[in-house]
Order: C-alpha cells, then sequence, then structure tokens
C-alpha cells in the first residue's frame, strides 16, 4: 500500500459501501459499516504516519499531474477535518442505528448516509477546485435527502429554502471557478497562486467564491435557511449538518484565501471584513437562541454564533505574521465545536426521543428524569460556553492570544461576550431541567444508544483542550507560511 | 470584441436575470426555473470565456471547460429533479407552493391544504 | 399547483425598499460581471495544448471524451454518483407519500404504432452515441438522454407502469453505473499503480465499458426521475419484511 492507494481509498471506500447499503439487507447492513469504518481508519493511520515523517501527501489520479488531471492532497488541517470526520461520523453510525432502527427510513438513511462520509473525506483530500464543486452539490443534494427524511411539512420546507440556497451559493461558486479558470487555465488550489494574474477578474472570482461559500455555510446575514434546516431534521442528521456539512464550504473558503488568492490579491484588506460579519453573527445568533422555545432551534442558532467565531478567526488569518496560528486556532476550533455541537444535538435528539417534544418549558424536571442525557448535554455544554479545560476555551484563548499578538484588542473582546451568552443560553435550558418539583413524565424510556454516543462526543470535545498541543501540531504541517515558495511554478512532483 | 466575448456577456446577463427572478418570485417552481437560467448563464459563461482568441496555443476550442459543462449539465438536472419531487410532496404535506417566509413578504393569504395533505407519520417508524 | 394567475392574484407585491434595492443590487452584479469578463487578457490560457499533446495516451480520440473519461475521470466518477444521489434523495423524499399513481393511460394505435417504430431506433441511436463518442460529439451522457427519452415516451403511453420492474433489477441498474465506474478504476490501482489510471493499451475498452454501463444506468436514472417515484416500488411499500424474503 502507497500514498497513491491510501489517498483515493478515503473517498472510494464509502462510496463502495454506500452503494451496498442500496442492495444489502439491512439486517446485514452491519458488516458493510464495519468494513468501511475500519478501511477508513486503517488508511487513515497510515496516512497519518506518512504524513508525520514526510509531510503532505500529493497523489495524481490516473498519473496525468496537474494541471490536465486531478491532484489528491492532505496536509495538516486537511488530515485534521478527515480525522474529525472519521470519529464523528463513527458515533453517529451508532446513534442512528438506535435512532433509526429496522424501518423504512433506515433503508433510505444508510446509502446517503454513507455518501455523506464519501463527499466529506474527498473534499478533504481533492486539489481541483472544480472537483471541489462537484463535492459540494454532492453534499447539498445529500443534505435535502437526509432533512427530508423527517417527513414534517415544516422539514420538508426547510430541505427546499435549503436547497434553494445551496444551488444558488454553488453556482456563484461554480461562476467564481470558471473566472479563476478564464484567467490561469489552472484548477489546482496548491499550484494556482502562481499562475492568477491580479486584475479585476481575479477580485470577481474571489468576490463570487466566497458569496457563494458565505450562502453556503450560513454565514450571518445569508444565515435564513439554517436554523430551520437544522432544527427539522431527524436528530442524527441534525448532528451531521451542523457539526459536518457547515465545515465543508468553510474549509473551501479557507483554501480560497490562505492559498489560492494571496497571491494576487492583498487578501488582508478584507479580513476586518470578515470580523465584523462574524462578530454581528456571534452576538445576533446568540441572542436568537437565547431567545428560542425550542431546543432544536437554540442549538441550531448556536451554531449561527459559532460559525461568527470561524470568520472571525479568519480574519486575524489574512495576516502573515498571525497565519500560522491563526489557522491553528481556527481549525482546532471547528474541530472541538463539531464534536461538542454533535454531542448537544444527540442529545436533543434523546429528549424528543422521550418527551415526544423539545419545548424548553417543558422540560422541567427533565435532569432527574434523565440524568444521563442532560449531563451529557451539560458536557459539551462547557465546550461551546468556551469554560476551561474544553477544546472550545483552547480554541478561544488561541484567538484573544492572535488578537492581542497583532494589536487588534476588538477582536479579543468579541470572543468574551460571546462566551458569556452562550453560557447564559446553555444555564437557561440546565436551569429549566434541575428544576424541582413536578417534574414532566416520560412519553417513553430512551435506550442507551441513544445516550452514550453523546457521551463519548461530549467528553471529547472536553479532552480536546487537555491535549490541543499535538493536534495543533499537526494542523501546523504544510500550513501555507512553511510551504509558501517551495513549490515551483506549475510544478506537478 | 469577438463573438464568444459577447457569448460570455449574454451568459452574465442570464445570470442576472436568474438571480433578479430567485430572489423577487415567490413561487417555488419559478425560483427553480430561475435557478436553471442561471446555471445555463454560468455554463455559457465558461464555455465561451475558454475561446476568446484562438490563437497559436489555442488554435480549437479548450475541451476542459466543455467538459466541466458537461458535468454541471448533470448536476443541473439532477438537482432540478429533486427539487421539483421535493416541491411536490411539499405541496402534498402543507398544500403550499410558497415558502413561510415568502408568504409573509409577499402577503399571500394562506392556501387551502392539498388535496392529498397527510400528518406527518411522527418521529419514527421502526417500531417492530 | 397553484396556476400563475392563481398567484399573481394572491400575491401583492413585496416592499418596494426589498424589491428596488434587491434590482438594483443585481444590476450592480452584473455590471461587476462585465467588467471581469472585459477584462480578461485576449487570449484564454487554457489546456488545449496540453490536452492535446496527451491525446494519443487516452485510447480515445474526441478530445472532451479524453478530458471526461480520462484525464478528468475523477470528476465524471462523482458527477453520475449525483445522479445516483438524486435517486436516493427522491427515496427519501418520498418516504410516507400517499400521493395516488397517475392514472393508467393506453395510448392509441397511432401512438402505439410510432413507438414500436420509434424505440428501437431510440434505442440504436442511443449505442451509435456511445460508440461514436470515442471520435466525435457524443458518449455516455448524451447516450443516455437518449435512452431516458425512449422510457420516458414508453411511461407516457403507458407502456412502462409502476410495478412492471422488480425492485432488485431497478436498485441494480441504478448502481451499476457508480459500481462499474468505481470498480475499474480500483481495479486500475490494484492491478497497474494509481486509482483510474488505465494501462494505455486498455484504455479504450476501459473507457467503452465504463461509459456502456453509465449509459444504461443514466437511462434508467432518468426514468425514475421523470417518474418522481420508484417504479419497483410505487407505493415505498418496500421494507426489511417485504423484501428479501
Amino acid at each position: 500500500m502507497t500514498t497513491d492507494h491510501l489517498l483515493p481509498a478515503l473517498p472510494v471506500i464509502p462510496l463502495f459501501g454506500a452503494l451496498l447499503a442500496v442492495i444489502v439487507p439491512l439486517n446485514a447492513l452491519w458488516v458493510v459499516l464495519l468494513l468501511v469504518t475500519f478501511g477508513i481508519l486503517g488508511s487513515l493511520i497510515s496516512l497519518f504516519a506518512v504524513l508525520v515523517s514526510k509531510g503532505p501527501i500529493r497523489s495524481s489520479l490516473g498519473g496525468w499531474g496537474v494541471p490536465l488531471g486531478i491532484d489528491l492532497y492532505v496536509d495538516g488541517t486537511g488530515m485534521m477535518l478527515l480525522a474529525m470526520t472519521a470519529g464523528l461520523m463513527i458515533a453517529i453510525t451508532f446513534y442512528s442505528h438506535a435512532y433509526f432502527g429496522h424501518g423504512r427510513r433506515a433503508r433510505r438513511f444508510w446509502p446517503l448516509f454513507l455518501l455523506v462520509w464519501a463527499s466529506l473525506n474527498n473534499l478533504f483530500v481533492t486539489g481541483d477546485i472544480f472537483n471541489m464543486y462537484v463535492t459540494l452539490e454532492l453534499l447539498g443534494l445529500l443534505s435535502v435527502g437526509l432533512i427530508a427524511l423527517a417527513g414534517t411539512p415544516a422539514a420538508y420546507a426547510a430541505a427546499l429554502r435549503y436547497l434553494l440556497a445551496a444551488l444558488c451559493g454553488s453556482l456563484f461558486y461554480l461562476l467564481g471557478v470558471a473566472m479563476v479558470y478564464s484567467n490561469s487555465g489552472n484548477l489546482d488550489w496548491m499550484v494556482l497562486r502562481f499562475h492568477l494574474v491580479s486584475g479585476p477578474s481575479a477580485y470577481i472570482a474571489l468576490g463570487l467564491i466566497t458569496a457563494g461559500l458565505m450562502l453556503k455555510s450560513a454565514v450571518f446575514p445569508l444565515h435564513f435557511w439554517l436554523p430551520p434546516a437544522h432544527a427539522n431534521a431527524p436528530a442524527p442528521v441534525s448532528a451531521l449538518l451542523s457539526a459536518l456539512m457547515i465545515k465543508a464550504s468553510f474549509y473551501i473558503a479557507l483554501r480560497m484565501w490562505l492559498w489560492v488568492f494571496p497571491g494576487s490579491i492583498p487578501t488582508e484588506t478584507a479580513g476586518p471584513l470578515f470580523g465584523v460579519l462574524g462578530a454581528v453573527a456571534i452576538i445576533y445568533g446568540s441572542l436568537q437562541a437565547l431567545r428560542q422555545h425550542r431546543l432544536k432551534l437554540m442549538i441550531a442558532y448556536s451554531t449561527v454564533a459559532q460559525l461568527g467565531y470561524l470568520f472571525v478567526f479568519f480574519a486575524l488569518s489574512m495576516r502573515p505574521e498571525g497565519m500560522e496560528q491563526a489557522l491553528q486556532a481556527v481549525v482546532f476550533f471547528a474541530v472541538s465545536h463539531a464534536f461538542a455541537k454533535a454531542a448537544l444535538f444527540m442529545a436533543s435528539g434523546a429528549v424528543i426521543r422521550s418527551y415526544g417534544h423539545d419545548w424548553i418549558d417543558g422540560l422541567q424536571g427533565s435532569a432527574e428524569r434523565l440524568p444521563a442525557v442532560m449531563f451529557a448535554f451539560g458536557i459539551a455544554g462547557v465546550s461551546i460556553m468556551g469554560l476551561p479545560p474544553s477544546g472550545g476555551f483552547v480554541g478561544k484563548y488561541l484567538l484573544m492570544n492572535t488578537a492581542v499578538e497583532q494589536g487588534q484588542w476588538f477582536w479579543a473582546v468579541v470572543p468574551a461576550l460571546g462566551g458569556l451568552l452562550a453560557a447564559a443560553y446553555i444555564f437557561r435550558v440546565i436551569n429549566i431541567a434541575m428544576k424541582a418539583g413536578r417534574a414532566a413524565p416520560l412519553a417513553r424510556p430512551v435506550g442507551s444508544g441513544l445516550i452514550w454516543p453523546a457521551w463519548g462526543l461530549a467528553i471529547i470535545a472536553v479532552l480536546l483542550g487537555l491535549l490541543a498541543l499535538r493536534p495543533l501540531e499537526i494542523i501546523a504541517i504544510g500550513s501555507p507560511v512553511f510551504e509558501a515558495g517551495l513549490l515551483p511554478p506549475g510544478g506537478a512532483p | 470584441m469577438t463573438a464568444s466575448l459577447w457569448y460570455a456577456l449574454i451568459g452574465a446577463g442570464l445570470v442576472t436575470l436568474g438571480l433578479h427572478s430567485l430572489t423577487l418570485t415567490p413561487h417555488v417552481l419559478r425560483k427553480v426555473i430561475a435557478l436553471n437560467i442561471m446555471g445555463n448563464g454560468v455554463f455559457l459563461m465558461l464555455i465561451s470565456l475558454a475561446r476568446r482568441l484562438p490563437d497559436a496555443t489555442n488554435p480549437a476550442p479548450d475541451p476542459v471547460p466543455q467538459a466541466m459543462v458537461l458535468t454541471g449539465v448533470v448536476v443541473a438536472i439532477s438537482s432540478t429533479a429533486l427539487a421539483l419531487a421535493l416541491l411536490r410532496r411539499y405541496y402534498e404535506a402543507s398544500g403550499r407552493t410558497h415558502l413561510p417566509e415568502d408568504d409573509a413578504l409577499w402577503g399571500i393569504e394562506e392556501e387551502p391544504p392539498g388535496r392529498f395533505a397527510v400528518m406527518p407519520d411522527g418521529e419514527d417508524d421502526d417500531d417492530h | 399547483m397553484k396556476t400563475n394567475e392563481d398567484m399573481i392574484q394572491g400575491a401583492r407585491a413585496p416592499h418596494p425598499i426589498f424589491y428596488w434595492g434587491m434590482t438594483v443590487g443585481v444590476i450592480l452584479f452584473f455590471a461587476a460581471l462585465v467588467w471581469a469578463i472585459l477584462s480578461l487578457p485576449p487570449a484564454a490560457p487554457g489546456l488545449f495544448r496540453q490536452v492535446s499533446d496527451r491525446m494519443p495516451e487516452s485510447g480515445v480520440e474526441s478530445m472532451v471524451t479524453g478530458v471526461l473519461l480520462n484525464f478528468r475521470a475523477y470528476d465524471t466518477l462523482l458527477e453520475i454518483a449525483v445522479l445516483l444521489v438524486a435517486v436516493l434523495g427522491l427515496g427519501a423524499i418520498r418516504l410516507g407519500s400517499r400521493e395516488p399513481l397517475p392514472e393508467a393511460f393506453t395510448a392509441g394505435p397511432v401512438l402505439m404504432e410510432f413507438l414500436r417504430f420509434l424505440t428501437p431506433v431510440m434505442v440504436l441511436l442511443a449505442g451509435y452515441l456511445l460508440w461514436v463518442g470515442s471520435k466525435y460529439p457524443g458518449g455516455a451522457f448524451q447516450a443516455g438522454a437518449v435512452l431516458g427519452a425512449a422510457t420516458i415516451l414508453l411511461q407516457i403511453a403507458g407502456n412502462i407502469r409502476a410495478g412492471d420492474i422488480p425492485l432488485w433489477l431497478e436498485k441494480t441498474v441504478l448502481i451499476s453505473g457508480v459500481f462499474v465506474f468505481a470498480g475499474i478504476g480500483a481495479a486500475c490501482m490494484f492491478f497497474n499503480d494509481r486509482f483510474l489510471h488505465y494501462p494505455q493499451e486498455y484504455a479504450k475498452g476501459l473507457i467503452l465499458i465504463i461509459e456502456a454501463a453509465a449509459t444504461v444506468s443514466i437511462g434508467a436514472t432518468l426514468m425514475v426521475l421523470f417518474a418522481g417515484r420508484s417504479l419497483a416500488d410505487p407505493h415505498d411499500a418496500e421494507s426489511e419484511e417485504g423484501e428479501h424474503r
């Protein structure tokens, strides 16, 4: 097994798994899931060893090389996100098994689920920006099918709204890609920097790509589709969407702003704009979360707020001097948010399953009835609030540190305020759950399969803070600071 | 101005028209059509920008954007089909052809429930 | 669905600030696009030269087919996966729907006779497009579209009806396009060196196999997407109990 085998294996193994999941009977599906999981974990571990010893890995599909063919490429950032995807997908696998059981919905769910895994893996390994477009469309259509599995009119409306927004966003992205190609004749994000010519077409291309990706990752003020979509989907799908899907378009934006365009556009001047949008998103999302009456809507608005942090980081990473530290911080924050947010949605799914609703006011005394679920909720909440020692804390600490080092004090104030607001909405739920007295009765007991995946993810979100050094080192492998000037123009290996 | 540049400008016009319709018409079917018009505009731009002036390096049209457009067309078909199916299901379940926020924006009165309106099956159907 | 007239009568105009703000916004957007297009250098920095230099290695003669099925074959694999996702998504969307089947329609003698003549021609045309794709414009998608159109005609005329096709067959054909493509890609990885790296001497044959499987699969996908429901399982009754026993 060489890296030429291992890199394509990451998307291809779950792709085959999805095809098998279409035809294999449900009671034999566990074999497919097991094989896919071990296949991906094996490839990831082998690739990780190579990455640590030899640095970023590149492999040309079909042996053509850029610019003619498509290259796969993985660096520290990609590896971290691949590992995050694998960890979350495994937890969601167990949760979904408990949630969907063996009904008709399960039959529809598993092929889509495995295709999501394939698409995410592909997004994080592909080096081609047009290939990213196809992957974005795959993820968009998959999300629509998954949201619609909830089977309520509200879910259909949310799926429709999401589909329209996603298609519009990816058309903008495609238009930007068309501009980039017309400008440079190249499509590989690693080498594009050496081919892009500065000029109006480069500015418009970046503008189109950014607008499309902001719409797809629901950055304020383009967040309108997110809360209904994430709140109305079935719980495992909500976890998938909120933790992983929105990171997909954010990841492309990261590659574009830090890798592709810096050579031709003074990207650092646009930084403050992102920062302002991010700051508004943090405040607005948190305040909306405080106002919500439904638990899942509250968590969805919390996602809007947490996306704001990602874009504040983004603003800081535009400056060359702080680029590496800010990149580490933003990827680390994205990863810890993914674990915490998935845990929150899983806990809310367990609440819905046992109470039959998720009205926050109706959860009085739920800490007594559902102690394990509410405990997982609280642990994950620690990371969302950014209390030490959680991953969320380390992420925010790094953010403030970078901001202060760059002398941009304003960006250090916003996350502090956001943390307070997050504490307010998390504690509001905990407070109601802890209220003594008349505890609302459970409609039905909740199985352990809905609890321990949430536990696992919440604990990982907290532990990430204690074990942050190693992930941070990994993220920096192959960061733009290291590789600046290392690749010759047009250089395919 | 060459002919292909002219086509690229027409493509830009189609994208703009589609965007206008997408944001300013409430009916979802029209939005889907608007998205298709936008997509065609993008494809037209891709193809025509690839060959602005034939010269020594490009004696014939560049095949890569053509392949990209073929891929894009298939994606457009798939997403249109999915959008139409979803719209039908939404109409069946709610009797509406507009998204709720557009109703408020456009002042559309509540429509009667659809012929086949059903209540959702509930959170799960896996009791066995 | 409501007709257009109903919609216009039921709708008032949105707030003028919203309407005109949007309108001005898209006009500015258009101006930006025009500016970008006009600023591009007159000669396109495309990949024509690179593609034509390596065409002899690709196994086909049409440049677009070479790009689609060899140089950038991975994009095409994902694109067929997009079609599969549309069908799978359709299944998820349809779940729980009580929409009745469309009323049975029997074609009159003229239409029947016409179809009797047209269907074989369309199948033949699909085969021709598939074969000619290696040299001239054509290939799996064009052939698949013609095949899909033939099945749509037969559906409209009532010759293909819901429940006519066994479920296992429908599922197998739907996934076969992606399966054959990715399978050949993986076989290249194990017997040659890289994913989708066809050995040069087999490239033409392998591409033809991939395209043939894709054509049938695309035709079937379009058939199901047009019907808006699985033709083998129109009531979405499929469940663990009903299926594999």
